[in-house]
């Protein structure tokens, strides 16, 4: 990679981390904490929906961020010519 | 010797076989070997370790308890928000780089991004970090011990002591990390098998998370007759406060833990390390989503059968638990029947008159297979679980505190010159003695554990997580900068901490701030000081930028490869004008 290219490959990192970390912080801060109180009038599968995103729905939610997240990485990476799927680094 | 005696000596002698098995299997020979099993472990075996590692002895058998009994419902759902959320900040800020730079310990990272200064004062961060957590493991196991196999806790201790000391002092991070993987499976089945069985018993749904949402109902309306406070509303003002800085103090703390950051060097490649993040925390949310429903069908259980039972008739596990002190009546004995009514009431009174009977936290989980009415053999399995949890963190901990004393003191500041050999005797001898304090605290621990490990995260969150990231994230963040933003944030946090301990009478705090929820303003105080002193001190040399910049992209890149063969040492890292690459 030159140095333009570096530059357009940490940018597009950045974006990707920045949309993927509010997401990150709207559910559990927000759906989970501050509007737990107003989500708890809707009702999902018969539990108040903001007790349920403080148990359950918040820790799916980062699950699937970190899937989106290595997804795009790997589709990165390989439009930059730097993955990795054979070769490893080499470690001290 | 009783059915659930045999069980549980059948399945924690298994388990033990296979742990040494696997020690024999994967013992080492070099210091990269030791420290970070070589970089070569696969991500999902990885991952496997990693959730092993970071489910304690608080996840198995403290959490559900705390949701259900302590926290009564939704204000516990810190701690399942908290230890999970914090994966998301390492996968995507953390990891991929530090597998990059490639070093073993995080005194390794702070001290060639920053300056000695830096590396001495993340050196001791992560020593009182690690040990403080690692007493509470060890306590967890003479628990296990003491209640399921009879022995007293001592002689529990000291037979987990021995096995860990097996595995880790042989095979060092190789060991440590295989024998995570089995102790990952042995917990992950001790706690889901037991929760499958009650939820189908209760509900007819055999996938708990879809079950719980069947009882709430029902559950709402048991509090709400006992004098409960509801189970699933919100928290308002103060309290919601405190609640989103307990969250935030555990999601930046977990990022900034230096025995779960320290596994993403053992991942084969920046790929790998990435594909770590994401099956450790598919590895822990298959605990930490069925932690919930746990809590709520013991809450459900005691509410209905074992409140209102006959004084004389009470099941078998009250009087088991009561032996070993995890029952008590109100006032600290055993339960007694204050109201005369001849049944043994368990309401939501307890704030106005004493209870008459109390049940602690770490019960919950142990015994509800028992409150459940299953069969003695997942009763054994369930207390060789918590045993695989307990020692799989100790590990891991154990590893890092040995890490820092041989690497990171003796070898980078005493004798650079060391052998090999030499440094992994060092190595060795260091997580013998680490191994015997951590025995030695946990048979005598001290008064204050519960706050101790709040204190752990406090302290990491304040000083680890936002140096670490800003010395990805921004190149002309100084040493001199760093330094002082992690003694500030330190200082701040302990100051705190010490200051609403009991003893000085400020137990209110600072506008009804929790102390156990400070590490995250700790954290804020330690990134401003950070940027502002960054302003106006030396900026890093221009090698420190140019690595920098390497680690940020993945693949080869020769300055990054040179430090990690240890080329740069000689060099003056930090000094400007140095040899340009």
């Amino acid at each position: 990679m030159d140095m333009n290219q570096r530059r357009e490959y940490w940018r597009a990192n950045l974006r990707l981390m920045t949309v993927l970390l509010i997401i990150w912080a709207l559910v559990s801060y927000g759906a989970g904490i501050l509007f737990a109180d107003a989500l708890n009038a809707v009702s999902f599968m018969g539990v108040p929906l903001g007790f349920w995103f403080a148990q359950q729905g918040a820790i799916l939610v980062f699950l699937i961020l970190i899937a989106i997240y290595v997804w795009r990485m790997d589709a990165l990476d390989k439009k930059f010519g730097v993955e990795e799927y054979e070769e490893e680094v080499h470690h001290s | 010797m009783s059915d659930i005696q045999l069980w549980t000596l059948v399945f924690v002698g298994l388990s033990f076989t296979l742990y040494i098995y696997i020690a024999y299997r994967s013992r080492v020979s070099d210091t990269a070997g030791f420290y970070v099993a070589g970089g070569g472990i696969p991500a999902p075996a990885n991952g496997a370790a990693i959730a092993a590692d970071w489910m304690s002895a608080a996840s198995f058998i403290s959490m559900a308890g705390l949701i259900a009994l302590s926290y009564n419902g939704y204000s516990g759902s810190a701690y399942l928000m908290g230890w999970t959320g914090g994966y998301v900040l390492l996968a995507m800020l953390l990891a991929p780089y530090l597998r990059k730079f490639g070093k073993y310990t995080i005194p390794d990272f702070v001290g060639d991004r920053y300056n000695e200064t830096a590396r001495l004062i993340a050196v001791i961060c992560a020593i009182v970090v690690s040990l403080t957590y690692v007493v509470g493991q060890m306590a967890g196991v003479g628990v296990v011990f003491g209640r399921f196999l009879g022995v007293n806790t001592t002689v529990g201790v000291i037979i987990g002591m021995t096995i860990v000391f097996l595995y880790a002092v042989l095979g060092g991070m190789k060991g440590i990390t295989w024998t995570q993987v089995a102790q990952y499976s042995v917990l992950i089945c001790a706690y889901l098998i037991p929760a499958f069985a009650i939820s189908n018993k209760m509900t007819g749904i055999p996938v708990p998370q879809v079950g719980f949402t069947q009882i709430m109902a029902e559950l709402e309306a048991l509090q709400a007759e006992l004098g409960f406070g509801s189970y699933t509303s919100a928290l308002t003002g103060t309290d919601q406060l405190n609640m989103f800085l307990l969250t935030a103090s555990l999601m930046f703390g977990t990022a900034g833990l230096p025995h779960v950051i320290v596994r993403f060097y053992t991942a084969k490649s920046v790929r790998a390390a990435r594909y770590s993040a994401l099956w450790a925390l598919f590895f822990i949310a298959l605990l930490y989503t069925t932690a919930p429903t746990v809590a709520a069908f013991a809450k459900v259980n005691i509410l209905e059968d074992f409140n209102n039972t006959a004084m004389d008739s009470l099941p078998s596990w009250v009087t088991t638990w009561t032996d070993v002190g995890l029952i008590t009546g109100p006032d600290g004995g055993t339960p007694a029947d204050l109201n005369g009514d001849g049944l043994l009431n368990f309401t939501g009174a307890a704030a106005q008159t004493a209870n008459e009977v109390l049940i602690n936290n770490d019960i919950l989980v142990l015994a509800s297979p028992e409150i459940g009415g299953l069969p003695a053999p997942i009763v054994g399995l369930v207390a060789a679980g918590g045993v695989a949890a307990a020692l799989s963190t100790a590990s891991g901990l154990l590893l890092v505190i040995s890490a820092s004393v041989a690497n990171d003191v003796y070898h980078k500041r005493i004798n650079p010159q060391a052998s090999e050999k030499r440094q992994l005797l060092v190595a060795r001898i260091s997580m013998a003695g680490a191994i015997v304090v951590a025995g030695y605290l946990g048979i005598n621990p001290p008064g204050f554990a519960g706050e101790v490990v709040a204190l752990a995260f406090g302290l990491a969150c304040a000083s680890f997580f936002p140096t670490l990231v800003l010395g990805i994230f921004w190149k002309k963040c100084t040493a001199a900068g760093a330094a002082t933003g992690m003694a500030a944030g330190l200082a701040v946090t302990l100051a705190y901490m010490f200051w609403t301990v009991e003893i000085w009478g400020n137990g209110d705090g600072i506008l009804d701030i929790a102390a156990t929820g400070f590490g995250v303003i700790g954290m804020v105080v330690n990134l401003v000081i950070t940027i502002i002193v960054s302003q106006f001190t030396t900026k890093p040399s221009e090698t420190v930028q140019q690595l920098i910049e390497d680690v940020r992209y993945p693949g080869a890149t020769a300055l990054v490869a040179a430090h990690a063969s240890g080329e740069l040492d000689a060099e003056p890292l930090h000094e400007d004008d140095p040899p340009t690459r």
